[in-house]
């Protein structure tokens, strides 16, 4: 799985970090004052999440004057959408082999 | 602290010519579920914990932890399923039918493309795909 990946799956792990990214795909950009009201922990608290969320691409930034303002990119969500149709695959796969299974067992 | 993630669910059903209680036991018992699926240490028993185990690739222990949730012989099937971090529910239900039983696989608890407005994009996700089917192939 290459690096990208990997820090999507792991960006996401994290319910506190879900959160952000959801509040920021439902309700806009916001600032990191903004989210730490609404996260309920400490500001350095919401910006290491921040930090992760940005390296997994999942969140853009941009600064105007003293704020920085964040924002969601869940295009960057593509490998969980894929992740979920090979899981279909993976699925009518192992439909098959329980069926080959049930030729097999006794009646 | 926010609403629930809408998720997304994932439904497979088949009709399978077989009784209901025979396709139960290959769902339920260990070295059969090994069989069609993957090693295991399953008991047919709410609230054990118990592992699914692949052949482990790079960036994937193979580990799939879970938990059960549901047990009513001989129709209804659930367990969490856990995974990379990212945990969802799988439940199976069978129906008898006029000529067998109907199988119904429902894993559900992804994060959904509607939750974040996922627009289809692709960027270049080619070699990921190409890892995911060599664990599907290898666990196969």
């Amino acid at each position: 799985m290459p690096a990208a990946a990997n820090h999507v799956f792991k960006a996401l792990a994290d319910p506190t970090r879900r959160s952000i990214f959801e509040g920021l795909t439902r309700d806009g950009e916001q600032t990191v004052h903004a989210l730490t009201r609404r996260a309920g922990i400490s500001q350095p608290a919401v910006s290491k999440h921040l930090l992760i969320l940005k390296r997994a691409r999942l969140v853009g930034h941009r600064h105007q004057g003293r704020e920085t303002h964040y924002s969601a990119r869940p295009q960057a969500l593509a490998p969980l959408v894929d992740w979920m149709a090979q899981y279909g695959a993976f699925w009518q796969n192992r439909f098959d082999q329980l069926e080959n299974l049930l030729n097999r067992m006794d009646k | 602290m926010t609403d629930p993630t809408p998720t997304r669910t994932l439904v497979i059903e088949r009709e399978m010519p077989h009784p209901q209680e025979k396709i139960w036991r290959a769902l339920t018992q260990g070295q059969l579920i090994e069989e069609w699926l993957m090693s295991n240490d399953f008991q047919p028993v709410v609230g054990h914990h118990f592992t699914f185990r692949a052949t482990p690739v790079p960036g994937w222990d193979g580990v799939i932890d879970c938990e059960v949730l549901v047990v009513d012989p001989i129709s209804r099937l659930s367990y969490t399923w856990g995974t990379l971090g990212l945990g969802s529910i799988v439940a199976w239900t069978l129906t008898p039918t006029q000529t067998g039983t109907r199988v119904r696989m429902e894993q559900s608890g992804f994060p959904s493309e509607e939750s974040a407005s996922y627009k289809g994009a692709k960027y270049g996700w080619q070699k990921f795909l190409g890892n995911l089917e060599r664990i599907v192939e290898r666990i196969g």
